[in-house]
């Protein structure tokens, strides 16, 4: 080659088409849907709290994507709920999807665990709640205090005992409270299919278990229907 | 048209579109050594070996090798052309040596931070009561100090070092290069402190923010600039492999950082395509062609032959830049995102098997009767290494992105081992091969200890192996139990704690051997008696302008 000008255009075009591909088309396949009628906007507390959730890095080892195929197939027997849609995203900028399981999915975790005191007491201390865990404490997210020092209006958390020294109390910082009001808030278990895919599911799963040998297919046709 | 029938049409029609570019940039069907490969060569020089990391026995022993392969005895280089480039040599010396050094620090500071996160994940409560020494943060301060400290800085280093030589002209834009390096440096303590204090963007490979980036982008487009300005000036008629690499990279960084970073478009689940355009492509539309360019240029440097196949490394060109800018979509196989990309991306990362095959054949037809010096020159241990671990990486990442096969490795360990491949076995073992070839001629003085450097090859190539074998192995059960619903989620993190542990003990090795580097780094400089000429050093860069 001794043409820079070729070199340069070409590198651009390649690099050009990638961008077509992965930016601009989604971009237009992806920018009207609207968002599911069943989805809640974040309170302030919660947006707060995903603030939280991004700069301690806990994307590092929980996804926010159930799945029902590939690497998620176990993923609604655990729980974890129904494949996750690109409208569930509607109000993520950006999306914490993750792309780690080293911890479980956190896309229903406010389904799975309602109580803000096990949230609490569980960044305390994960290994008080799911002995072998290996989550690192968010001992920062809290005040270790004596007993009689607490103020009015501290958020004292209860912890399963021998977790802390006795005459040791623990008290949650507004970042806990945060945090935990955002994962609370992590329910999307509501429907996304319309009466109209949902027929039309219904018939491709029945048809599947008729062929048994057609399963991938199958798979792949319902995933296509996602709206 | 079905979506299918569209997509297959447009990847048929752009691959012929590929190929018959690539057939107008050919020369001869299959002729061997194409003008283009002695470019780096002075006239005479073939057969002649260049090793500025070796001692006089190893150059003694390259030399003969070298005899023994050519029939022709190697012819004296003339001095005139000697002299020119020295003058290249000396041109870029200083802008080189400002970036290889930032590097060999953030080495050192992305060691400490990744040797820290990993032995959180079997010491959970270890170090909590700091926020920023949780492993959330520091393992996003590993990733950043490596992906916008050590491997970036480190191949610029090389890519301003390598550039006047390629071209025969001595460096131009010297000290934007040095102000760059500045800019680029400023903006990394920025970015690493806004994490360590909890300002993160939230997305993988991104998390520095926008207005913090925009030093990155200005730097980038600085230290970018004597590539242009020596282009217009060059003395060669053909522009040699290593600068077609050099080159796209240059200009696919910037923009790929800054349509990542436009505030206020993306949103929703298309930044997470975004995301991961951006994760992928800076690895394979920056790091990768850097370190490929080193390779090109270092490998027959060394044992004195020129590369073998032009038209293989046209192909390996031009399939990496059209093939390798589309997989990155597999980073979100299962996912919310539209299933056509999802195909589209895993078809493009198994055609990733061609630029790799081609490359791998490339070095392997150049190598072949050579093999000898890789016990004798340091450099090209390195770099060899760095050579096979990119086929390694790359072979894997097509197979890696099957459905079959990412329905295990998918959100496991096994995705972190892979990623080391890639950034360590490849990436960093280049640039190590890299300085240890450049400094020398940089500082005009030969390594203190050659002892250090067989010291930190082994101590990296066994905490290498013990990472990868571990981490994999790991990465793998902890794949099966999660994808088995009849055991419990807990079992895939139990499964994992030896492995864990395991890529720890790799992982101390890889930093002892990187603290062995950064002293030999630090005692050639000294010998050198730059520091007591820093004075000097400025005006030698400007008189180069």
């Amino acid at each position: 080659m001794e043409n820079e000008l070729k070199l340069v255009a070409g590198a651009m075009v390649t690099l050009s088409l990638a961008t077509a591909a992965m930016i601009v088309v989604p971009f237009l396949q992806l920018k009207d849907v609207p968002p599911p009628a069943a989805l809640k906007t974040y309170t302030s507390e919660q947006l707060r709290g995903r603030e939280v959730y991004i700069a301690n890095g806990c994307i590092a080892c929980h996804s926010q994507q159930p799945s029902s195929h590939g690497a998620g197939v176990a993923d609604s027997r655990r729980g974890w709920g129904r494949a996750s849609v690109a409208a569930d995203y509607h109000y993520d900028t950006p999306p914490l999807m993750g792309t780690m399981r080293t911890g479980p999915d956190l896309f229903n975790i406010g389904v799975r665990q309602p109580s803000a005191d096990w949230h609490l007491g569980h960044l305390f201390q994960p290994r008080a709640y799911a002995p072998g865990s290996s989550m690192p404490a968010y001992r920062f997210l809290f005040e270790i205090k004596s007993t009689e020092s607490v103020a009015k209006g501290e958020r004292v958390v209860s912890l399963p005992p021998g977790t802390v020294r006795p005459g040791e109390i623990v008290v949650a910082r507004p970042q806990a409270l945060d945090l935990v009001a955002y994962l609370q808030g992590m329910k999307h278990n509501y429907p996304v299919l319309g009466a109209e895919q949902v027929e039309a599911a219904t018939h491709r799963l029945a048809a599947r278990e008729v062929d048994a040998g057609g399963g991938k297919k199958g798979e792949r046709d319902v995933a296509a229907d996602r709206p | 048209m079905n979506p299918t029938g569209l997509l297959l049409a447009t990847f048929v029609l752009s691959l012929v579109g590929l190929f018959a570019f690539i057939w107008s940039l050919r020369r001869g069907l299959f002729a061997e050594e194409a003008s283009g490969a002695r470019t780096i060569f002075s006239s005479g020089e073939v057969g002649l070996p260049e090793e500025p990391a070796g001692d006089a026995r190893q150059h003694r022993e390259l030399q003969s090798l070298a005899n023994a392969a050519n029939s022709a005895m190697p012819r004296q280089v003339s001095a005139e052309e000697l002299h020119a480039r020295e003058a290249a040599d000396r041109s870029s010396a200083f802008p080189a040596f400002v970036l290889i050094a930032c590097a060999v620090v953030w080495l050192v500071v992305a060691s400490a931070a990744g040797l820290l996160a990993s032995v959180k994940l079997h010491m959970p409560d270890l170090l909590t009561d700091q926020a920023w020494l949780s492993f959330g943060r520091v393992r996003t301060l590993h990733l950043n100090a490596v992906a916008y400290g050590w491997a970036p800085l480190g191949l610029l280093g090389i890519a301003i070092w390598t550039l006047p030589r390629l071209l025969k002209t001595p460096l131009r834009g010297g000290r934007l290069a040095v102000v760059g390096a500045l800019l680029w440096n400023a903006g990394l303590v920025a970015g690493l402190g806004g994490i360590a204090i909890g300002i993160n963007t939230g997305m993988e490979w991104l998390e520095i923010p926008w207005q913090v980036g925009l030093l990155f982008a200005v730097g980038g487009m600085l230290i970018g600039l004597p590539m242009a300005f020596m282009l217009q000036r060059r003395q060669v008629h053909h522009l040699y492999v290593s600068v077609w690499y050099t080159g796209a990279a240059l200009f696919w960084f910037p923009t790929l950082y800054i349509v990542a970073k436009i505030p206020g478009i993306h949103f929703g689940v298309e930044q997470a395509t975004m995301n991961w355009w951006f994760g992928h492509n800076v690895l394979g539309l920056f790091y990768t062609p850097l370190s490929l360019a080193s390779i090109y240029y270092f490998l027959p440097k060394v044992i004195g032959r020129p590369v073998r196949s032009y038209n293989l490394s046209l192909l390996g060109f031009w399939t990496l830049a059209f093939f390798y800018g589309q997989v990155g979509a597999h980073h979100l196989i299962g996912g919310p995102v539209p299933e056509w990309l999802i195909t589209l991306s895993i078809v493009q990362s198994v055609m990733m098997i061609i630029p790799v095959v081609a490359f791998s054949l490339n070095q392997h037809l150049t190598l072949k009767g050579h093999f000898g010096a890789l016990r004798h020159s340091p450099t090209l241990r390195f770099i060899f290494f760095g050579a096979v671990m990119y086929t390694f990486a790359s072979v894997q990442g097509s197979f890696e992105a099957l459905r079959s096969v990412n329905a295990v490795t998918h959100f496991t360990h096994f995705t972190v081992a892979h990623a080391h491949l890639g950034m360590y076995g490849f990436v960093s073992m280049v640039i190590f091969g890299g300085v240890y070839f450049a400094m020398p001629r940089i500082l005009d003085t030969p390594w203190p200890r050659p002892g250090l450097i067989a010291l930190h090859f082994w101590l990296v190539v066994a905490g290498f192996t013990v990472y990868m074998v571990t981490l994999s192995i790991g990465g793998v059960l902890q794949g099966l139990a999660l994808l088995d619903a009849a055991r419990p989620f807990m079992d895939s993190v139990t499964v994992t704690q030896p492995w864990l542990k395991g890529r720890s003990l790799g992982g101390s090795l890889m930093t002892l051997g990187h603290l062995v580097f950064a002293l030999h780094f630090v005692l050639i400089t000294m010998r050198s008696g730059v520091l007591e000429r820093t004075e000097a050093l400025p005006l030698q860069a400007a008189s180069a302008k």
